[in-house]
C-alpha cells in the first residue's frame, strides 16, 4: 500500500501547493483590487486610524482644525473649533473626499508624505497609530475674524482676502455665505452625502470659496491695471499727465457711446490722470484701452498673473481679461466689464504688485509644516512671482491710488494716522439688477504690510450698492486689525 | 527518556524519541501564542493583556500535561505532532479571543480554552485507554453503525437543532454538539477495517476497459452506498462540506486499499453525478456554486439568502492584510460574518497577512506530512489504511474550508481543524491526533532485538 499511500501524500501536497498558490495570489496580486473596493468598509476605517496633523495659525497659536482621539472604530475624529469662519480656507476632511487644505497639504497631514517615510517605519513597528504633521497656516485669526464677521453682519454675500504684498503671505480669506465644515466630517457616509448635497443644491451657493473659484467683472478696479498698462507704455507720463476726459466716449462701430459712472460728467473734458482715476472716470481708461489695443492690455494683466492659473495652496480659477474682439469690448474691458473676469484673488495681487513696488509676491496659505515631534519640516520662502510694473510705474499709481482714498471715492477706506491706498470698483454684472462692489488697496501706503481685496457679489448689496460705498469700509475694518494685529 | 542503552550494544539502526526536541519544540510553541496574545494586546490598545499569562500558562500547563502522557504512554510516537498542533490550536485561540475583543457575538476565548482542555483530556484517555490501534480493527462494523448513528442524529427529533440553515447539531443539557465530527472519525475506522477485509476483491476483480481495470458491478456496492449517504447528509442536512468530506476521503481510502485508479474515477463521477442532481434539486447548492463564479458582482453580494456577502467579507480582509498583515488587533475581522468559526481562516489573514497564513498552512502541511509518514512506516494494512485516511481526512477539510475561503473551490461550511471555535471539532480532531500520535509510537517503536546471550539463547523484547 505504499506505494498508494504516497501517492495520496502527493494530492496532499498537490492540495497544500494549490492553496498556498492561491493565498499568494490573493495577498499579493488580488490584495489591491480588495483593499480599494468601495464595499470594503476598511478603507473607510483606514481614513480615521491617522492621527491627522492639526491646523493652526498664528504660530501654533490658534487651532483651526484638530484630532480628538474617540477610541473607538472611527478612531481619530476631526474637529473644527470655528468651522464656519475658517471653512473656505481649511476646506473639510469628509469620508469620501476633502478639499482646501485638508486637501492641498493631505499628505502631510496623514502623514503619507515621503518626508514623513521613515517615522511612518517606525510607528508601524511599534505599533502606534500613525500620526500626521501638523501645518501652520499664514492666517491673521483676529483679521480673519473682523472680516468675517463685518461681512456677515452686512447680509451679503461676498469674499475679502488680503496678504502681506511683501512676502504674498495670505492674511485673511474669507467667502460668506459659508457651511459648517463639522457636519461634513462625520464617519457616516450616507449621513455627510446627505449634507453635502444639501450644500450642492443651496442657491447661496455656501460651499464657492468666492475669494478664488470664481472669476467676476472687476469693474473700475481694472482701472489701476489699465493706468499701469498706459504709465509703462511711455515712462515720461506722470501722474499729472493731462487725458481726455469726455462725457460718452464714442465707440466705434456702434451707435451707443460709453458713459461715465451715472452719465456724469469727468472735470472739464481734459483731467489729470490721478483726477480720471480718483473720480473713477470710465471715458478715459476706455480711450487708453483702445490705444493701447488687446496685446499690451492683456500683456499688462499677464504680468499681474491673468491669464494662467495662479500658483496658490487652493485651485485657482483661471482670470483673463477676455478675447480680442472689436475696439468697443476692448473699451468695455478696459474698464473692467465686458468679457473681463477675475477673481479677487486676482484683484488682490493687483494691488498687492503695486504695494511692493512692482513685484508680485507668490500667494501662499501655509506658513509651515511642523513634525510630531514639533520639529519644523519646512517653512515656506517668499517666492516672486512676476515683475508687473517698473518701480517708477508702482510709485505713480501707489500715489494716485493715495488720492484715491484721500479725496476720490475712496474715502470710506481712510484709517486715522495711516496713509491708505486704494481703488474702488462697482461692476455690472451681466443682467443683475445690482452691480458688484469691489475695493482693492493697501495700507500704509509708504510701507505696505497689508493689501486687499473686498468683493461685494451683485443682487446681494441691494441695489445703491458701490465700492466706495459698501467695499472700502469693510477694507479699512480688515485693513486695521492687520496692522493691529502686528 | 534516555536513549536506551541498547543502541550501543544492537547493530541494528533505531528510531531516537527526540523527546527532549519535541519537549523544546512544544516550548516554542507555547511561546509564540503567548507573544501573539501580547501582540493582539498591544494591538488594541497598547497594554500586553491580562490574560496573557493566564492563556499563554493554561495552555502551556495543558500541553505539559499532554506531554508527560505521550511520553508515559506512547514515548516512541513522532515528535511533531503535538508541537504543531499546539501551535494551530494556540493561534487559534489567540485569533478568536482577538475577534472576541471586537465584540462579534459568538466568539468566546475562555470557551475554546475550556474545549482545548476537554480536547487534551480526550488526547489524553485515547493514548492510556488504547494501547494497541489495532484494537480498533475488531470494532470495525461497530464504529460504522456508531458513524452512522452521529450522522443521523440530528435529523432525529428534540435532540436535532438548526442552526444557520443546517441540520448538524444536536442538543445535549446544555451544549450543541456536532456529531459529524465524531462520525468522521468513526467512519474512518470503519472504512480502514472493512476495505482491509475487502481489499483483494474491490482490487483484483473485473475486467479492462480501453486502458482502465474496472470493478465488477456487484462490487460497485459499498462506494454506491457511501455515495447515497453522502447525498442523504447534503439532502437533509444540507450539509454540503461533511458530504464531501465524508465521500472524499472514502475515495481515497479505497484508492490507497486497492490501488485501482478506476475508483478514483468513479469516485469523481459519482460525485459529479450527485453535485449535478442535487444542483437541480436544490437552490443553495447552485447558489454556492454562482456565488463562486463571480461573487463581487452585486447581485449576488446583495442577496440575502446564499449570497456572496461573507464570501466578499473575508476577500476583503485578505486583500487589506496583504503581504504581511495589519498586525493583530489592528484588522476588522468584525466586518467578516462568523469570523470566529467558518472564517477563521480569512480573519487571521487581515491580521496575519500571506505570510502569516504560508505559515500557517506550512503546520498543517507538516501535521498531515507526518501523519502520512506515520501510515508508509507502519506495519500492517489496517494501521496503513487507518493512518492514510485520518491524515487525508485532515488535508481534506482542510483543503474545502480554506479553498472555499479562499475561493479556490465553490464555499462549503466546514471548521477549520484546531482553529475554528467549536467544541465537538476540537474534541475529535485532537482524538485524531492522539490515535495518528498512537500509531506512530507503535510504527516507530524499535523491532524486537535479537540479544545473543552467549550464544545460546535468543531473547525477544518488545
Amino acid at each position: 500500500m505504499n506505494g498508494t499511500l504516497k501517492r495520496a501524500a502527493v494530492a496532499c501536497l498537490l492540495m497544500f501547493g494549490l492553496l498556498m498558490v492561491n493565498v499568494t495570489y490573493l495577498g499579493a496580486v488580488k490584495a489591491e483590487d480588495y483593499r480599494g473596493d468601495s464595499r470594503n468598509q476598511r478603507s473607510f476605517f483606514a481614513r480615521y486610524s491617522v492621527d491627522r496633523g492639526w491646523i493652526t495659525a498664528d504660530d501654533g497659536n490658534t487651532t483651526l482644525a484638530k484630532t480628538v482621539d474617540t477610541g473607538g472604530d472611527y478612531r481619530f475624529e476631526r474637529q473644527y473649533p470655528d468651522g464656519k469662519m475658517y471653512a473656505h480656507v481649511l476646506g473639510f476632511f469628509a469620508p469620501e473626499s476633502s478639499r482646501g487644505v485638508e486637501l492641498s497639504a493631505g499628505k502631510y497631514l496623514d502623514g503619507s508624505h515621503p518626508d514623513l517615510l521613515v517615522r511612518r517605519a517606525i510607528e508601524f513597528i511599534s505599533n502606534e497609530p500613525p500620526k500626521g504633521a501638523s501645518v501652520d497656516l499664514t492666517i491673521v485669526p483676529r483679521a480673519q475674524k473682523v472680516a468675517y464677521d463685518a461681512l456677515r453682519a452686512s447680509g451679503k454675500r461676498g469674499a475679502v482676502v488680503a496678504m502681506n504684498p511683501k512676502t504674498g503671505a495670505v492674511q485673511v480669506m474669507v467667502s460668506v455665505p459659508t457651511y459648517d465644515p463639522n457636519v461634513l466630517v462625520e464617519p457616516n457616509k450616507a449621513k455627510v452625502a446627505t449634507a453635502f448635497n444639501k450644500m450642492v443644491a443651496d442657491e447661496q451657493d455656501p460651499l464657492l470659496n468666492r475669494a478664488v473659484d470664481k472669476t467676476y467683472p472687476p469693474g473700475s478696479t481694472f482701472k489701476v491695471v489699465t493706468a499701469a498698462a498706459f504709465l509703462e507704455d511711455d515712462p515720461s507720463r506722470t501722474p499729472e499727465t493731462q487725458v481726455d476726459a469726455p462725457q460718452v466716449l464714442d465707440l466705434p462701430q456702434t451707435t451707443v457711446g460709453l458713459p461715465n459712472y451715472g452719465g456724469a460728467a469727468c472735470g472739464g473734458g481734459q483731467v489729470s490722470l490721478r483726477y480720471a482715476l480718483e473720480r473713477s472716470c470710465n471715458t478715459p481708461f476706455a480711450k487708453f484701452g483702445m490705444e493701447l489695443g488687446w496685446d499690451k492690455m492683456r500683456e499688462q494683466a499677464a504680468k499681474f498673473g491673468a491669464g494662467e492659473p495662479l500658483p496658490f495652496t487652493l485651485p485657482v480659477a483661471k482670470s483673463d481679461i477676455g478675447p480680442e474682439e472689436e475696439l468697443a469690448a476692448l473699451a468695455q474691458l478696459s474698464i473692467g466689464q465686458r468679457n473681463n473676469q477675475m477673481t479677487p484673488l486676482q484683484m488682490l495681487l493687483v494691488a498687492a504688485g503695486i504695494a511692493n513696488g512692482g513685484e508680485v509676491m507668490t500667494p501662499y496659505l501655509v506658513h509651515k509644516i511642523v513634525d510630531p515631534d514639533d520639529g519644523v519640516m519646512d517653512e515656506t520662502q517668499p517666492k516672486p512671482m512676476s515683475e508687473a510694473v517698473s518701480a517708477e510705474t508702482a510709485a505713480k499709481l501707489k500715489d494716485m491710488m493715495v488720492s484715491v482714498v484721500q479725496a476720490g471715492t475712496g474715502t470710506g477706506a481712510q484709517i486715522p494716522n495711516v496713509s491708505v491706498a486704494g481703488k474702488t470698483g462697482t461692476a455690472e454684472a451681466g443682467d443683475a439688477p445690482a452691480p458688484h462692489a469691489w475695493f482693492i488697496g493697501f495700507a500704509p501706503a509708504d510701507d505696505p504690510e497689508v493689501a486687499i481685496c473686498v468683493f461685494i457679489e451683485a443682487g446681494s448689496a441691494g441695489t445703491g450698492a458701490t465700492g466706495g460705498g459698501t467695499a472700502a469700509p469693510l477694507a479699512r475694518d480688515v485693513m486695521q486689525a492687520v496692522l493691529q494685529a502686528k | 527518556m534516555t536513549a536506551p542503552a541498547a543502541v550501543e550494544v544492537a547493530p541494528v539502526p533505531m528510531t531516537a524519541k527526540r523527546r527532549g526536541a519535541q519537549l523544546a519544540m512544544l516550548a516554542f510553541a507555547i511561546l509564540v501564542v503567548m507573544g501573539a496574545y501580547a501582540s493582539v494586546g498591544l494591538g488594541l490598545d497598547g497594554k500586553i493583556p491580562a490574560g496573557m499569562l493566564t492563556y499563554g500558562l493554561g495552555l502551556g500547563g495543558l500541553m505539559i500535561a499532554a506531554y508527560l502522557v505521550l511520553a508515559r504512554f506512547a514515548p516512541w510516537a513522532d515528535p511533531l505532532l503535538l508541537p504543531l498542533v499546539t501551535l494551530v490550536n494556540g493561534i487559534g485561540l489567540v485569533i478568536i479571543y482577538r475577534i472576541e475583543q471586537t465584540g462579534q457575538a459568538g466568539a468566546s476565548a475562555t470557551n475554546q480554552l475550556f474545549w482545548t482542555a476537554l480536547g487534551v483530556v480526550m488526547f489524553s484517555a485515547t493514548l492510556i485507554a488504547l494501547k494497541d490501534h489495532r484494537a480498533l480493527q475488531r470494532l470495525t462494523y461497530t464504529m460504522g453503525f456508531i458513524g452512522l448513528g452521529l450522522l443521523v442524529a440530528p435529523l432525529l427529533p428534540f435532540i436535532g437543532k438548526e442552526i444557520n440553515g443546517a441540520r448538524i447539531w444536536i442538543g445535549v443539557g446544555g451544549f450543541t454538539i456536532q456529531p459529524a465530527e465524531f462520525a468522521k472519525l468513526a467512519l474512518v475506522v470503519f472504512f480502514a477495517g472493512y476495505l482491509v477485509a475487502k481489499r483483494d476483491v474491490l482490487a483484483l476483480a473485473g475486467r479492462r476497459l480501453l486502458f482502465i481495470d474496472l470493478p465488477r458491478a456487484r462490487d460497485l456496492g459499498p462506494v454506491l452506498i457511501i455515495w447515497g449517504f453522502s447525498l442523504a447528509v447534503l439532502i437533509l442536512q444540507k450539509d454540503l462540506g461533511s458530504s464531501l468530506l465524508l465521500f472524499g476521503t472514502f475515495i481515497v481510502m479505497l484508492y490507497i486499499a486497492t490501488q485501482r485508479t478506476s475508483w478514483v474515477l468513479i469516485g469523481i463521477l459519482l460525485f459529479l453525478g450527485g453535485a449535478i442532481v442535487a444542483g437541480q434539486i436544490f437552490d443553495h447548492v447552485t447558489a454556492r456554486f454562482e456565488v463562486w463564479l463571480d461573487p463581487a458582482s452585486p447581485e449576488f453580494y446583495d442577496r440575502e439568502l446564499g449570497g456572496s456577502f461573507q464570501l466578499m467579507q473575508g476577500l476583503f480582509g485578505l486583500g487589506s492584510g496583504g503581504i504581511l498583515g495589519t498586525g493583530l488587533g489592528e484588522g476588522h475581522p468584525e466586518l467578516i460574518p462568523l469570523s470566529f468559526s467558518d472564517f477563521i481562516f480569512a480573519a487571521t489573514g487581515e491580521e496575519l497577512g500571506l505570510t502569516g497564513l504560508m505559515a500557517l498552512l506550512m503546520v498543517y502541511a507538516l501535521i498531515v506530512q507526518r501523519g502520512l509518514r506515520t501510515a508508509i512506516a507502519a506495519r500492517d494494512p489496517f494501521s496503513k489504511l487507518l493512518g492514510g485516511g485520518l491524515s487525508f481526512i485532515l488535508a481534506w477539510q482542510v483543503f474545502i474550508i480554506v479553498g472555499g475561503v479562499t475561493r479556490l473551490i465553490p464555499l462549503t461550511g466546514l471548521v477549520t481543524p484546531f482553529m475554528s471555535a467549536g467544541g465537538s471539532a476540537l474534541l475529535a480532531n485532537w482524538i485524531l491526533i492522539a490515535l495518528l500520535v498512537r500509531m506512530s509510537d507503535a510504527a516507530r517503536r524499535p523491532p524486537p532485538q535479537a540479544i545473543q546471550d552467549e550464544g545460546m539463547t535468543q531473547v525477544f523484547q518488545r
